[in-house]
This record gives C-alpha cells, sequence and structure tokens, in this order.
C-alpha cells in the first residue's frame, strides 16, 4: 500500500493523537506524512507537500507516495529512496515563499538539469505545491 | 494544496472511507472526492475506474490534466474463529497485505500461543464489533462452524457491506443457516452474497489448503469490487 511511508522522524510530536492510535497501528505507518503536514498546519507551520506524480521505469517509490516539508526545511515521508528528496526540499523553501506549484522531473536523463539521479536509472515527475 | 481538502482527506483516512484527492494540474485547484460522491462526464469515469484499481495516475479530462491520488483503506480480515484453517490463514493474509483481526469468544481457541502478533479478541462477535466495526474494505471469513458465534458476526457484515462474506460448512450447513438469517429478516438477495462453501474450488483438503482457496476468493472478490455490482445492474 502506497501509504506506508518511511519511518525516520524521532519528534515525538508528532506521533498520533492518542484517540487515532489503534487506527493507525492496524492501518497507517506511525509517521504518516499527511497526517504530519496537518499537524504542522494546526501548529502554524508554513508547509510544502511533494507528490509522485509520474514515474517511469525502476522507480523507487509509488505513483501517489508524498514528501512533507516545513519553512525550516524539516521532513517527513519519501519521494524516493533518498536520491532526490535534497533537491525537493530545497525548491520546496521556493514554493512555500511564492505560493506557486512546481513539477519537478528526476532521473538519468535530467542529471544535468538538478546534478541529482536516481541510482537505480528510474525517472520520476514530482508535484510541489503549498499548503494553503 | 488547500488546507480544507487536506483535512477532508485525512478525516476520510481515519474513519476507513476511500478518498481521492483530485489535483487540476492546470491551475493546481484539488478537492477531495470520497467514494460515492457523484461527478459528471470523462472525469467521473476516470474517477469511478481509480477507485476499482486503486491506482493513483493523471488522466486527461473535459481538455484539463487531473492527479487522482487515491486513498483506499487497507483491507482487513476479519476471521471469526480461532481454529486451525485460521492459523494457516493468518499468515497468508499477512503476507498478501492484509490487517487481520481474529474473533473468537472460546479462549482455548483464541489464545496468543495459537496465534502470536495477530490482533485476537476472545469475545463475542457482536461485543467486539461494536467497538470495531465492520466497513466495505473488510472481509469477513466465518469459521466456526457455530451458528451461536458465526450468525452474528455474518449479520453484521452483510449490514456493512463488507467486500467479502464467506462461511465455513456444507451446502447442508449452508442451507440451515439460509434458513435461519431468513427468519432473523435478512433479505434473501442480501444472503446471497454469502459465499458458501467457502473458499475457490481448487479441491482443497487441508485445512492449510482451504486457507489458500479461502485466500484466493478473498483478493478475487478485492480486485473485482463493483465491477459485479454494475454486470448485475446491466443484467
Amino acid at each position: 500500500m502506497h501509504l506506508r511511508d518511511h519511518i525516520g522522524a524521532t519528534d515525538r510530536l508528532l506521533l498520533p493523537k492518542k484517540t487515532d492510535m489503534l487506527e493507525s497501528v492496524q492501518s497507517h505507518a506511525p509517521l504518516d506524512p499527511l497526517m504530519i503536514a496537518e499537524e504542522w498546519l494546526e501548529a502554524g507551520k508554513e508547509v510544502a507537500i511533494a507528490t509522485v506524480v509520474e514515474t517511469w521505469g525502476s522507480a523507487p517509490r509509488p505513483v501517489g507516495s508524498h514528501l512533507v516539508i516545513d519553512a525550516e526545511g524539516h521532513f517527513e515521508g519519501s519521494v524516493s529512496g533518498g536520491c532526490v528528496e535534497g533537491a525537493v526540499v530545497a525548491e520546496a523553501a521556493e514554493v512555500i515563499a511564492d505560493g506557486k506549484p512546481r513539477m519537478l522531473e528526476f532521473g538519468v536523463a535530467d542529471e544535468t538539469a538538478w546534478r541529482v539521479g536516481l541510482s537505480c536509472g528510474g525517472r520520476i515527475k514530482v508535484y510541489v505545491e503549498r499548503l494553503g | 494544496m488547500d488546507p480544507s481538502s487536506l483535512q477532508k482527506l485525512n478525516r476520510c483516512r481515519r474513519e476507513r472511507r476511500a478518498a481521492i484527492l483530485l489535483t487540476d494540474l492546470t491551475d493546481g485547484r484539488d478537492r477531495v472526492v470520497a467514494e460515492g460522491d457523484p461527478i459528471a462526464g470523462d472525469l467521473g469515469e476516470a474517477v469511478a475506474s481509480a477507485f476499482r484499481s486503486g491506482k493513483s495516475g493523471t488522466v486527461e479530462a473535459d481538455g484539463r490534466t487531473f492527479f487522482l491520488n487515491v486513498h483506499l483503506p487497507p483491507p482487513r480480515l476479519v476471521m471469526i474463529g480461532a481454529v486451525h484453517i485460521s492459523q494457516a490463514l493468518a499468515p497468508m493474509a499477512k503476507i498478501a497485505g492484509f490487517d487481520l483481526h481474529i474473533i473468537d469468544p472460546r479462549t482455548a481457541f483464541a489464545s496468543p500461543e495459537r496465534f502470536p502478533n495477530v490482533r485476537l479478541d476472545a469475545e463475542w462477535p457482536e461485543v467486539v464489533l461494536k467497538d470495531s466495526p465492520l466497513d466495505a474494505y473488510c472481509a469477513v471469513a466465518a469459521l466456526t462452524h457455530d451458528p451461536k458465534i458465526d450468525d452474528p458476526a455474518l449479520k453484521a457484515a452483510l449490514e456493512a457491506g463488507c467486500f467479502y462474506v464467506g462461511a465455513l460448512g456444507s451446502r447442508k450447513t449452508h442451507a440451515k443457516r439460509v434458513e435461519r438469517l431468513s427468519a432473523a429478516g435478512v433479505p434473501q438477495a442480501v444472503i446471497e452474497r454469502i459465499r458458501a462453501p467457502i473458499g475457490l474450488s481448487i479441491g482443497a483438503a487441508s485445512p492449510a489448503e482451504i486457507a489458500v482457496a479461502v485466500l484466493a476468493e478473498i483478493i478475487e472478490a478485492l480486485r473485482s469490487r463493483g465491477l459485479r455490482a454494475e454486470r448485475g445492474e446491466a443484467a
């Protein structure tokens, strides 16, 4: 299931609320990017959401996967196996600043444009937008 | 993304309701469509098809490009009966990606030693299902052979519209079950949704083989969700 994203954070504040615990254990990864984005929003943070919208070849994360980023550069989730997250986080700062969504493309063919590549040889298209 | 879209999407996911986040890639506007919400035109067809397949992707519809991010609740298999078949079915279904829940009021059967690392309730189904209700993304397999335990769970499964409802027992046993459910006021057309005898017909003999037949039947039901109903309407 594409909702089961990587577990990476240590921030205890981001754990689901008590009432959601049982459901979370059953249905969602403990640190679910979209749930975290909502908590960040409630905490008054500025947030960008990155989504894999297309993949070609052996892309590491399926279409629909999310990376959520706040204005300080904190992030949760993943759009690749870790190869392009840095570039997405950098672009997210711009998206948060000007509010304009961007479509980013990564892969072997775009190495020169982004100086990042997917080691697996796949290509991915990532949509980055501001929350609100 | 519109904050209200995110809130609605997460609400659907917490409530185990299927939902699609529909983003217009031309202007960046988005909205959340819950399963069953009416959408007209080509986009409506694309949405219905995405709910069936569970696959996210971009579609061209009505002259615009949309990204459909499909969020289906993870399928859950609820086994009524902590029996020998369940001991084989539980690990198999786990590997296939199902959330598991086993319910059996008989504590000798429903012991953690027999079912390690599985959500297990040694209680009557009607009690457990009050706190943990069934939904359209649940499969229910009634495996105890005991009407006192199986019948209330089957009734609850049919009422909740579970995508799969199966019951162990011979044709004769099932005929008696149909009589009991009819007497309890369950409409005939609804009773016919019960798969009995349970499992695909592969000549399964041992408990483990029956578990394979049951899991295959559940997967078939999951992947053809909605199609059956549409065919029924067309006929």
